[in-house]
């Protein structure tokens, strides 16, 4: 397993589960993975208009949530802090009411074909679920499977539970280059070790695109700049997740464009953390009492449509390149089925749509 | 805790502050962390964490130990204010789990 | 945010009025830069002459309240855009393109561009953990002298102090003369420690500085105070506050002194937030058990716009950072266009030739007091993150289970992501992992910084979008 970000710790751990010998070659604290600065939902509303695909792969996840966390409790004692309690995503003004509604309306049928109940609410239904919110939000879409759960102790429950599973990890490891070898491929590393593997993983993030080429085969991926503020501890005034507010159970509060959701576009200029905050004091007035401890720009791994790249190539069997930027709500179905597809199972319906193959026709529109 | 060594400069204006509750006498253009101290309040803030009890420690804006509420406000340093007639000041107190 | 971009784009913008941001700022005014001076203070001076300008006496060796209230005279004397009470939480650096500051004054985000940036932003004490280090009438020898300076006052109860160097000498000297009662210094250090320092002693001899500090050892020695020596491990004891400090010496002698003030002080190190935020590189100064930001001897830092001076770039006293600063600045008048390369060297000539001559007393003082309980065993239970209270045994379970560096213990465990972010921790978990992995701290490094690199209000960000700047 090349990276040791979300991606390829959930993937390594389901391998591990299913008895394989795997190695994590981990950056590790020289990385800047994208895991690290991630908002931390479990999201389902509003995934994959253009690919019901997405939508319904990563509603399996969602639903896989519940085993998934409770099975890494068992295992490691760490609380991952999942919570199945639904999430909003909030508006401002009618506009925002009518461009959602209709959003969702479009969405619908894909979503009701996932399992995905997702209803528009009114401000009197929003504030039974957020009594915090301000007179400012006039309504709310709300979908019941959406949760959120905190991605450093899911990292750390990982890498716990598949050294528990007898996976192994080298931190501070780079990969130089990667051959096809006499049984499977042969990894270089920075420090010069080599070594050889049956199969190989490639879940290096933006890395990818790099690894991909040293073999001969495009893996388009870039960067794409998001923002989060955190906060100082505050009292609890949140008890779901939205999709730009959501505290945690320490009590500190993240803010920002968790590209989770189809949202608002903050741009990219680096006044995208003002806009974020007066949007959120806008949207739960208690935020005046705020701090701002951190705030990250976020380097996500975004494929040309935004959907997730699952990619094996016919002539290099038993290599596997895994990009997306949603390794929090989909960890579940990597550390499940996509682990059995890349063990030689079957592979689950949906994932067979995320292959760069799709890039070759001009259709989907990233959302 | 701590005492004055000598009168304040008679050229400062007395100011009058409130913390939890108990008005304080306190000298114009003081650190707000300088004019507690001076009035024996040594606990500041309860940790985030544990509750337990915490004062001043560095008092050059660095440790992040003197934080008050003032005016409403949670998350002030008191160190790196200065006193101003009126200050409603409570400690700051934010505990894992409490609402 | 839109505010700020009709402003005038300074030559130099100074962050820190100390001596080297006061002396840096003089200079550049004399030389005709355009210069904004940001300093989190209300007053010029910094921490080793805070309010110099009116109150009290700093004889510590290489300081004088003369040479202090004389660089801000000449500081006040000079034409710049002061603005004290501003805090810097961010800068944006971008090659070729002026540095954009983030500021936070009066509770109101604003912004100023400059050209060139000299980070002058001293010192912080070292951390020194140890059991009860959290509890309240626990301070830093550094929180002592800021309230005798700045408000004239003094522990009313007895005082222990812990640790070594002259700043915890002057203290005692000024407690005892205030009739404050220093129940017990317990001095850090080992024998070692002056064997170890004597091969310096020609350098500090040379510097000049010898004279006032074995004036101060003097004056400290002959108030007859309880002095233990040779102190190896301490352990404030107190439930809701420091009631004592119990002690042992490296041969096996142990005490406890009750006291309501204990305040602890094993030097400083810099202040080098906003140098790490920007990405500026770090080395791991092994002299002074340290990491402190790469400059050249201009103050050059890694980074092409930004140049760091004084003890934010490593800790060479009050004596040197004027001379840093005035060096730096006659670079950055280089770099924007008004020095020629030549005029630049003449001028720096004596300012560099002062400096080298007091680096060279460095080297012993910093033998002579190394850090010893801020580097001595840390026993699990002991806290190492204030802000989030995280104990040296969760950074080594935190390990064990596979963490890899600094930014991971701090994933993991929220060490270092409260309030403080990390000022207080980072070099006890920098050499925590070094130990439980064998290595170098060097190789070790330290907690990636993000800004703003001090918490600042979120309606203040909010309102940055539509107010002016402070």
């Amino acid at each position: 397993m090349v990276g040791g970000g979300l991606v390829g710790l959930a993937v390594a751990y389901g391998l591990a589960r299913r008895g394989r010998s795997v190695l994590v070659l981990d950056e590790g604290d020289e990385a800047r993975p994208a895991s690290v600065g991630n908002f931390g939902l479990v999201w389902t509303q509003s995934k994959g208009l253009g690919l019901p695909a997405y939508s319904a792969w990563t509603a399996r996840s969602a639903r896989l949530w519940t085993d998934f966390a409770a099975t890494l409790a068992a295992e490691t004692g760490i609380d991952v802090r999942y919570r199945q309690v639904g999430g909003l995503h909030l508006c401002l003004n009618e506009a925002e009411v009518e461009a959602r509604t209709r959003f969702v309306a479009q969405m619908q049928s894909q979503m009701v074909t996932a399992g995905v109940r997702v209803e528009m609410l009114d401000r009197a239904q929003t504030r039974d679920l957020a009594p915090a919110i301000s007179n400012a939000v006039v309504g709310a879409s709300w979908s019941p499977l959406d949760g959120d759960a905190n991605p450093l102790f899911l990292m750390r429950s990982l890498i716990e539970a598949g050294q528990t599973q007898g996976m192994r990890r080298r931190t501070r490891q780079r990969v130089a280059a990667i051959r096809p070898g006499d049984a499977g491929y042969e990894l270089e590393l920075h420090d010069g070790t080599r070594l050889s593997a049956a199969r190989v993983v490639l879940a290096a993030g933006l890395g990818n695109a790099v690894l991909a080429a040293s073999l001969g085969k495009s893996f388009p991926v870039r960067p794409e700049r998001g923002q989060i503020l955190v906060t100082r501890r505050m009292p609890r005034f949140l008890g779901l997740p939205t999709s730009l507010v959501r505290q945690t159970d320490e009590g500190s509060v993240l803010l920002g464009d968790s590209k989770e959701d189809v949202g608002f576009d903050y741009g990219t200029t680096p006044e995208i953390g003002a806009r974020i905050a007066a949007r959120s004091i806008a949207s739960f007035p208690v935020l005046r009492t705020a701090t701002v401890v951190r705030s990250w720009g976020a380097l996500r791994v975004m494929s040309p449509d935004g959907f997730p790249i699952y990619q094996t190539w016919p002539d290099l069997p038993g290599l596997w390149a895994l990009a997306c930027h949603s390794g929090v709500t989909l960890a579940a179905a990597h550390a499940g089925p996509l682990a059995d597809a890349i063990d030689g199972g079957a592979a689950p319906a949906e994932i067979s749509q995320f292959t760069t193959g799709r890039f070759d026709v001009p259709s989907a529109r990233a959302v | 805790m701590f005492r004055r060594r000598a009168q304040s400069d008679p050229g400062l204006p007395p100011v009058s502050i409130r913390f939890e509750g108990r008005t304080i006498a306190a000298t114009g253009g003081e650190t707000l962390a300088a004019a507690l101290l001076a009035a024996g309040e040594e606990v500041f803030r309860a940790s985030p964490v544990s509750g337990a009890p915490r004062g001043p420690f560095c008092l050059m804006g660095a440790c992040f130990e003197c934080l008050v509420e003032i005016d409403g406000m949670p998350g002030q340093q008191a160190c790196m204010t200065i006193v101003r007639d009126g200050m409603d000041i409570r400690r700051d107190r934010i505990v894992e789990g409490e609402e | 945010m839109t505010a700020g971009q009709d402003e005038p784009i300074f030559d130099l913008a100074i962050v820190g009025a100390g001596p080297a941001g006061m002396a840096a700022a003089a200079l550049a005014g004399e030389i005709g830069l355009s210069t904004v001076v940001l300093d989190e203070q209300p007053s010029p001076g910094g921490q080793i002459y805070r309010n110099v300008e009116h109150a009290g006496g700093v004889p510590l060796p290489g300081a004088s309240r003369e040479k202090g209230a004389a660089l801000a005279a000449a500081f006040r004397a000079t034409a710049l855009d002061y603005r004290p009470g501003t805090g810097v939480w961010h800068i944006e650096t971008h090659p070729g393109e002026p540095c954009r500051l983030w500021l936070l004054r009066d509770a109101r985000v604003g912004q100023v561009r400059a050209r060139r940036v000299l980070l002058a932003t001293g010192a912080t004490e070292r951390p020194v953990p140890v059991p009860g280090w959290t509890l309240p009438g626990v301070l830093t020898v550094g929180a002592l002298q800021i309230l005798l300076k700045s408000a004239g006052m003094v522990p009313a109860g007895p005082v222990v102090l812990v640790g070594n160097g002259p700043l915890l000498y002057l203290t005692a000297v000024q407690l005892a003369a205030a009739d404050t009662r220093v129940a017990a210094v317990l001095e850090t250090g080992a024998k070692a420690d002056l064997r170890a320092a004597l091969r310096h002693l020609p350098g500090f001899v040379a510097s000049g500085t010898w004279r006032a500090g074995l004036a101060l050892l003097r004056e400290f020695r002959a108030l007859g105070l309880p002095v233990v020596r040779d102190v190896s491990e301490v352990t404030i004891e107190g439930g809701d506050r420091a009631s004592g400090v119990r002690y042992r010496t490296a041969d096996g002698q142990s005490g406890t002194v009750p006291a309501e003030v204990v305040a602890l002080h094993e030097g400083v190190i810099p202040a080098s937030s906003l140098a790490r935020a920007i990405g500026c590189d770090l080395v791991w100064d092994a002299g002074q058990a340290t990491f402190r930001p790469e400059i050249d001897t201009w103050g050059q830092s890694s980074v092409a716009a930004v140049q760091i001076v004084g003890d934010s770039a490593g800790i060479a006293g009050a004596e040197a950072a004027p001379l840093a600063g005035r060096i730096a600045v006659l670079e950055a008048a280089r770099a924007v266009g008004r020095l020629t390369e030549a005029e630049r060297d003449r001028r720096a000539a004596p300012f560099g030739r002062a400096l080298s001559s007091l680096l060279r007393g460095r080297p012993f003082i910093d033998r002579l007091y190394p850090p010893r309980l801020a580097r001595s065993p840390l026993a699990d239970p002991v806290v190492v993150c204030r802000c989030e209270e995280v104990t040296a045994g969760a950074v080594r379970a935190a390990l064990a289970s596979g963490a890899s560096g600094p930014n991971q213990i701090k994933a993991f465990l929220r060490c270092g992501m409260g309030p403080c972010q990390g000022r207080f921790c980072a070099p006890t978990v920098t050499r925590l992992i070094a130990e439980a992995r064998g290595v170098p701290e060097a190789e070790v490094g330290s907690f990636r910084l993000r800004p703003p690199v001090k918490p600042i209000p979120l309606a203040a960000f909010a309102a940055a979008m539509e107010e002016d700047a402070p």
